[in-house]
C-alpha cells in the first residue's frame, strides 16, 4: 500500500522532472529562441526578485480583491437563489434546466460586454467572475436541497420534524457536501475568469502583469509570473479543498 | 422459561383498542394512469393495546402501505384510522414511531446524536435529550457505540440503534416495517430474541411487517395474514404465547405447526402475486 502510494508521487514528480530537464536543455543549448523559452535560470532570478522586491504583491491584492468579491456574489446570490428553486417541484423543473444550459454556454464571450458596462478596471472582472461561478453553486445548491434522500425524509416526517430543526438537522447536513462541491468549482472558475479577464482587457492583476510583461518581451518575467499564479492557485485551491473535504461526514 | 406477561399480552384480554383502521382503500396513482394499482382494498383490523400484530403477506400486498397509514405518513385514498380517540391526519411523533426497514438512521450524525435528534424534534427538552439518549443505547448494548457514525457499524447495530430511538421517544406505539429484513438469517434471529425481551419489559403496542413466516411466529401475539394485491385480510391467527419468548419456542411443535399453517395460507397468495408480476412483465 504505501509501496504504491510512493510510486504514484514518483512518476508523478518524474514528469515535471522530464519536462524542466527537456526545458533546461533546450534552452542551454539554444535550440530554443530565448525569446519564447526564457533561460531556467533567468526565470528563477526574475522570480526572486518579483518576490523580493515586493512588485507582485499589488497586482495580488488587485486579484484577490476581485476573487474575493465575485466568490462572494457567487455564494451569496447561487445559494439562496439554489435553496428557493429547490423549495417546489414546479421551480426546479423550471429553472434548474434554464441554470445548466446556461451554465453550458461559454459565458467568457459576454466578457467584452462586461468591459463596456463596467470598464477595465475591477468592475468588469467582478462581473464576469460572479456569473461564471454562480452557476456551479446555484446547480450543487438545487441538486443538493432538491434531492434529499426519500428515506432521510420520510423518517424525518415520521419523527414530526419540521421548520428550522429539519433544516438543521436534516436538509442541510445531507445538502451540505453536494453544495460544498459546488462552492469549489465556482471557486476555481471565478479564478480563472478573474485571471483570464485581466490578461483581455484590464490596467491591473496578476493577469495584466503577464500579458505586460509577454508583449514587452521580457518572457523570463512572464514565466516567472506564471510560477506564482500557479503556486497562488494551488495555495487557494488546497484552502477550498479542504473547506470541503471537512463539511463532508463520509 | 418466563411467561409471566402472558396474560396482558392477549388479545382477547385486552379489550382496549390502540388502533383502528376502518375500510381503509389505498390506490397509487390517479385514474387516468396506466401504472394505476389497488394497493389495499377495503381493509379493517382493529390492534389490541400492549399486543405485537404481524402484518405479513406477499410482496406487494400493501402491508407496508397499511402500516403507513396507521402512523399517519400515507393519507389514505378512502377509510380512516384512529390512534386512541384522535382521528389520523399526519404524523403523531408522540403517540407513535417507527423503525423502517433501512435508510433510517442520518449518516451525518453519531449514533447517540441520532436518538437525540428524534427527541428534538418530539420537542424533549434540551437538558433531557442526552441522559435519555444513552439511557436507550444502553437498554439495546449500543452504548459503546454511541459516538460511532452509522456508517461504522454493522446492519444489525444499525437496527439496535433505530430501535432504540424508537424506544427513547415513549410512545405508546410502536411502527416496525420489516426493521430486520435487511439482514442475515442469524442476526435478525438474534434480534427477534432481544426484541421479544424488551418488548416483555416495555407496554408498548406494535405493528410489526414481516415477510418471514418463523420472525412472525416467533415475535407475534396475532398474525395477520394479507392476500395478494389488492391487499385483503385473508386470516388472523392468534399464536398465543407470553413474551418474551424462549428460543426453544422456535422448536416447539406448536411454533412448527403454526409456520407450517401460515406457509399453507400465504403459498397460493405467493403464487398467484409471482403470476401476477409475470403477467404484466
Amino acid at each position: 500500500m504505501k509501496d504504491r502510494k510512493i510510486r504514484i508521487r514518483l512518476i508523478q514528480v518524474s514528469i515535471f522532472a522530464v519536462i524542466f530537464v527537456a526545458w533546461f536543455i533546450a534552452t542551454e543549448t539554444e535550440s530554443v529562441s530565448n525569446l519564447f523559452l526564457p533561460k531556467l535560470g533567468d526565470v528563477a532570478r526574475d522570480f526572486w526578485d518579483l518576490i523580493g522586491s515586493g512588485d507582485a504583491w499589488s497586482p495580488l491584492s488587485v486579484t484577490l480583491f476581485e476573487l474575493a468579491v465575485a466568490f462572494f456574489n457567487a455564494v451569496v446570490f447561487g445559494t439562496s437563489i439554489g435553496y428557493l428553486v429547490s423549495r417546489s417541484k414546479f421551480m426546479m423543473r423550471t429553472f434548474e434546466p434554464m441554470f445548466s444550459s446556461m451554465f453550458a454556454v461559454p459565458l467568457i464571450i459576454f466578457y467584452p460586454l462586461a468591459l463596456l458596462f463596467f470598464g477595465l478596471g475591477p468592475g468588469s472582472k467582478i462581473a464576469i467572475g460572479s456569473a461564471l461561478g454562480f452557476f456551479p453553486v446555484v446547480l450543487n445548491t438545487i441538486n443538493g436541497f432538491g434531492h434529499v434522500d426519500a428515506g432521510y425524509m420520510r423518517v424525518a416526517r415520521a419523527m414530526g420534524a419540521e421548520g428550522f430543526p429539519l433544516f438543521r438537522r436534516v436538509l442541510l447536513p445531507a445538502a451540505l457536501p453536494i453544495i460544498l462541491t459546488g462552492y469549489r468549482i465556482g471557486f476555481i472558475l471565478c479564478f480563472l475568469s478573474i485571471v483570464g479577464g485581466e490578461t483581455i482587457g484590464s490596467f491591473s492583476g496578476l493577469g495584466h502583469q503577464i500579458v505586460y510583461y509577454a508583449e514587452s518581451m521580457l518572457t523570463s518575467m512572464m514565466f516567472a509570473y506564471i510560477i506564482f499564479i500557479v503556486i497562488i492557485a494551488y495555495i487557494l485551491n488546497s484552502l477550498v479543498f479542504y473547506m470541503e473535504r471537512k463539511g463532508n461526514y463520509y | 422459561m418466563q411467561q409471566t406477561s402472558a396474560t396482558t399480552r392477549n388479545a382477547d384480554v385486552g379489550s382496549d383498542i390502540a388502533i383502528h383502521a376502518g375500510n381503509i382503500t389505498h390506490i397509487f396513482g390517479t385514474d387516468t394512469d396506466a401504472q394505476q394499482v389497488t394497493a389495499l382494498d377495503d381493509v379493517s383490523i382493529d390492534v389490541f393495546k400492549g399486543e405485537l400484530l404481524c402484518l405479513i403477506g406477499p410482496s406487494g400486498c400493501g402491508k407496508s402501505t397499511l402500516l403507513n397509514i396507521m402512523g399517519g405518513l400515507i393519507d389514505p385514498s378512502s377509510g380512516d384510522v384512529q390512534v386512541g380517540a384522535t382521528k389520523v391526519a399526519g404524523p403523531m411523533p408522540h403517540d407513535v414511531a417507527f423503525v423502517f426497514q433501512e435508510s433510517a438512521l442520518f449518516p451525518w450524525s453519531t449514533v447517540v446524536d441520532n436518538v437525540i435528534v428524534a427527541l428534538e424534534f418530539q420537542g424533549v427538552p434540551k437538558e433531557e435529550r442526552s441522559a435519555r439518549a444513552w439511557n436507550a443505547l444502553e437498554s439495546v448494548d449500543l452504548a459503546d457505540f454511541g459516538n460511532h457514525y452509522p456508517g461504522q457499524i454493522s446492519g444489525g447495530m444499525k437496527q439496535r440503534a433505530q430501535l432504540a430511538r424508537a424506544l427513547s421517544l415513549e410512545t405508546e406505539i410502536l411502527l416496525m416495517d420489516e426493521p430486520f429484513g435487511a439482514l442475515d438469517e442469524q442476526t435478525r434471529m438474534i434480534l427477534g430474541e432481544d426484541l421479544s425481551v424488551m418488548l416483555s419489559k416495555a407496554d408498548k403496542t406494535i405493528v410489526f411487517v414481516t415477510h418471514s413466516l418463523a420472525e412472525a411466529v416467533f415475535l407475534a401475539d396475532r398474525v395477520a395474514v394479507m392476500s395478494a394485491r389488492p391487499g385483503k385480510f385473508k386470516e388472523i391467527i392468534e399464536v398465543g404465547e407470553g413474551h418474551p419468548r424462549d428460543p426453544d419456542f422456535m422448536l416447539s411443535e406448536k411454533f412448527g405447526k403454526m409456520r407450517n399453517d401460515l406457509y399453507g395460507m400465504l403459498h397460493d397468495e405467493i403464487r398467484k402475486a409471482v403470476d401476477g408480476e409475470n403477467a404484466q412483465t
